[in-house]
């Protein structure tokens, strides 16, 4: 699948500063339609940073990102019209703890997309159906675990229909035995043709599931390649120290 | 040898009054020392004041002027409009009391079970001979001449009817509330009047007086100083400077005076600011002055529950698409107003407690009107009877605010992270 689609997210020479902390050096980085891709590297490595840049929740400073052949500049238009394009899912879930599982869920369409409530409804139906949750519907966050919550956020997220999704550490904030109903989600949803960027460091999901990976490190893209060349014969040294260290 | 598990029951837990009394009460030697010590206390203060609630008081000073400390000098023969209003807020106490149920219903009961007693009371005292004329016109058309205990029976059936008939109706509930917003326009029109209309004669506000005046100035300040209060704390907020230091300035600029100081400047300077032609009276002043007062502090309050809201929430609700006029509305106001549903109840508390500062503008107030009572040659030396009297109404509407505040933090609680 990988190679085939159109080039959907192009980011050239992307630079960040917070402050006077460079943390994103020129990020070259291309991603096709229906491609997953997994970012992995150590913490503070800016691949975090690097993600939020393309539905801007950060800013870059120099460079450009073109999202769906729209480039994302100071223009609010530009910028709503891409974030209904990238759904995301974030370490914290970040569900609105004051609404329902079924509100959170149908909250965007209906203001964003202008569905009828009806539509909106069954639309999340079928996605906490798809996540395997239905009968959560309609309790509040706090009432479910975090796995389930994850689940619910990713639902929220595909509710938009969007054509790329973004994962910063789902499986970060979770339990050991919740991780694998979060992946698993993922991993039929990455079956299902989505465009996937996930930063994660499940290298058994990613070695599944990735058709590319990259490694991040000190703010810079350090290497790309398949799963296999990556794990089998990675060519920087720091790719190799990071994958020892976490690879027991 | 072999040992046998042995299954240990709950602990009891119920163990009836002498058990609660041993658990709470008497638990140690200083604990009963301290229950002892507090009965004979709580004894000596309540014994004293029933005593003398039921012997030497002389309540007739409050009976005799109860239209003065209920509508003030409110024209006698329009104290009907009053009642109305009244009539309608049993209406809509009853129904929401069915709609809502939890709290609303126990605050429905407590005005049935206050109704009731007022029927007695009035029955006792305007039964008898109608010697004292008390919360109606002495003549003129049918409705004007009601007498109390008929209102308040009306008022009661009413609440209960209500009630009883809007049982189950979840579906009513936005209704209801638009219905409560309307009262409000409904409330201020039926008391003020129309110039020139036979049937509602104008009553200025400047009649305007007593627990009338008192709820008034209360409930317009707190309703309208809310949205403001929060325009103001989202104008803090704002990215535009000129919004920004405005906001600023209003909040930092009120905040750093005394409410008496606002209320004298209300009074003296806004008729300055205003067109000449325009005039507006002692009441309008003293409640706008009271609402701008009030919206400052509500700003800082709602700014505390803007803070609040983790970063989170607002990247998600960006993340989905939403602009920043939804992610306000649907995302942060509602969970920051919820954070400072307790900060905001103390405040129009003592909002409704400072009420009583109006009296320096003169404006007779409940408590206005209690001076006024006094400074009557026949009342001369009846202090403790008014104040005891004032100060029991402002408690009663103080605890049952702070009450709701309380359930409502339960309530709301549900969706709590």
């Amino acid at each position: 699948m990988a190679g085939e689609g159109k080039d959907i997210i192009i980011c050239r020479d992307v630079h960040k500063w917070f402050d006077r902390l460079h943390v994103l050096k020129g990020i070259d980085l291309t991603v096709k339609t229906g491609e997953v891709l997994v970012v992995f590297g150590p913490s503070g490595s800016g691949k975090s940073t690097f993600i939020r840049t393309i539905n801007r929740l950060e800013e870059h400073q120099r460079g450009t990102i073109v999202v769906d052949g729209i480039e994302l500049t100071h223009d609010i238009r530009n910028i709503a019209a891409i974030r209904q394009e990238i759904g995301m899912v974030f370490q914290s879930f970040n569900l609105f703890p004051h609404l329902t599982v079924m509100q959170n869920i149908t909250l965007a369409p209906i203001w964003v997309r202008r569905w009828s409530a009806e539509k909106a409804a069954q639309v999340a139906m079928d996605l906490l159906k798809r996540v395997g949750i239905p009968e959560q519907a309609h309790k509040f966050p706090a009432q479910l675990s975090g796995g389930q919550q994850q689940r619910v956020a990713i639902a929220r997220a595909l509710a938009m229909q969007p054509k790329i999704m973004l994962f910063d550490e789902p499986t970060s904030a979770l339990d050991p035995e919740m991780i694998k109903e979060v992946l698993d989600v993922m991993t039929q949803l990455a079956k299902s043709g989505m465009t996937m960027i996930c930063v994660t460091h499940e290298m058994g999901f990613a070695r599944s599931v990735a058709h590319r990976m990259v490694f991040f490190d000190g703010g810079q893209l350090i290497e790309e390649g398949t799963p296999e060349q990556i794990f089998k014969n990675p060519q920087h040294d720091r790719t190799k120290l990071f994958l020892s260290q976490i690879l027991h | 040898m072999t040992t046998t598990v042995e299954t240990i029951g709950p602990p009891r837990t119920s163990v009836g009054v002498l058990g609660w009394l041993k658990r709470n009460l008497f638990s140690t030697w200083y604990n009963t020392l301290l229950t002892i010590l507090s009965a004979w206390l709580v004894y000596s203060v309540l014994s004293q004041l029933i005593v003398w609630a039921f012997t030497s008081a002389r309540w007739g000073v409050i009976s005799a002027n109860l239209r003065l400390f209920m509508v003030g000098p409110y024209p006698p023969d329009q104290v009907w409009r009053p009642w109305l209003v009244l009539a309608m807020v049993s209406l809509l106490m009853g129904l929401s009391a069915a709609v809502w149920g939890g709290t609303i219903r126990t605050f429905g009961n407590s005005l049935a079970a206050a109704y009731a007693t007022l029927i007695v009371i009035a029955l006792l005292i305007e039964g008898f001979g109608r010697q004292v004329a008390w919360l109606s016109s002495p003549g003129g058309e049918w409705w004007k001449t009601i007498p109390s205990a008929i209102w308040l029976t009306v008022n009661l059936i009413l609440l209960v009817g209500a009630y009883l008939s809007a049982r189950g109706r979840k579906g009513w509930q936005s209704a209801l509330l638009l219905l409560w917003l309307l009262s409000f326009v409904v409330t201020i029109v039926l008391l003020q009047g129309f110039v020139k209309n036979d049937f509602l004669p104008e009553v200025t506000t400047g009649k305007w007086g007593g627990l009338l005046l008192t709820f008034m100035l209360a409930t317009v300040s707190i309703v309208l100083s809310f949205p403001i209060g929060i325009l103001f704390a989202l104008g803090r907020r704002s990215k535009m400077p000129a919004v920004k230091i405005f906001c600023i300035l209003y909040i930092e600029l009120v905040r750093g005076v005394p409410l008496v100081t606002i209320l004298y400047m209300t009074q003296i300077m806004l008729p300055l600011f205003l067109p000449g032609e325009l005039r507006v009276d002692n009441v309008i002043r003293a409640m706008s002055g009271m609402m701008f007062f009030t919206a400052a502090y509500m700003a800082e309050n709602v700014r505390g529950g803007l803070q609040a809201i983790p970063t989170g929430q607002i990247e998600a609700a960006h993340a989905l698409g939403l602009n920043e006029v939804f992610v306000t509305l649907f995302i942060v106001l509602p969970q920051a107003l919820r954070m400072v549903i307790p900060a905001t109840v103390g405040l129009f508390i003592s909002l409704f407690k400072d009420t009583t500062l109006a009296t320096i503008v003169a404006l007779l107030e409940l408590l206005g009107v209690g001076r006024s009572v006094l400074a009557q040659p026949e009342f001369l030396g009846l202090q403790t009877e008014v104040y005891v009297f004032v100060a029991a109404i402002f408690f009663i509407f103080s605890y049952a605010m702070s009450y709701a505040s309380y359930r409502l933090e339960e309530a709301l609680g549900v969706g709590k992270r």
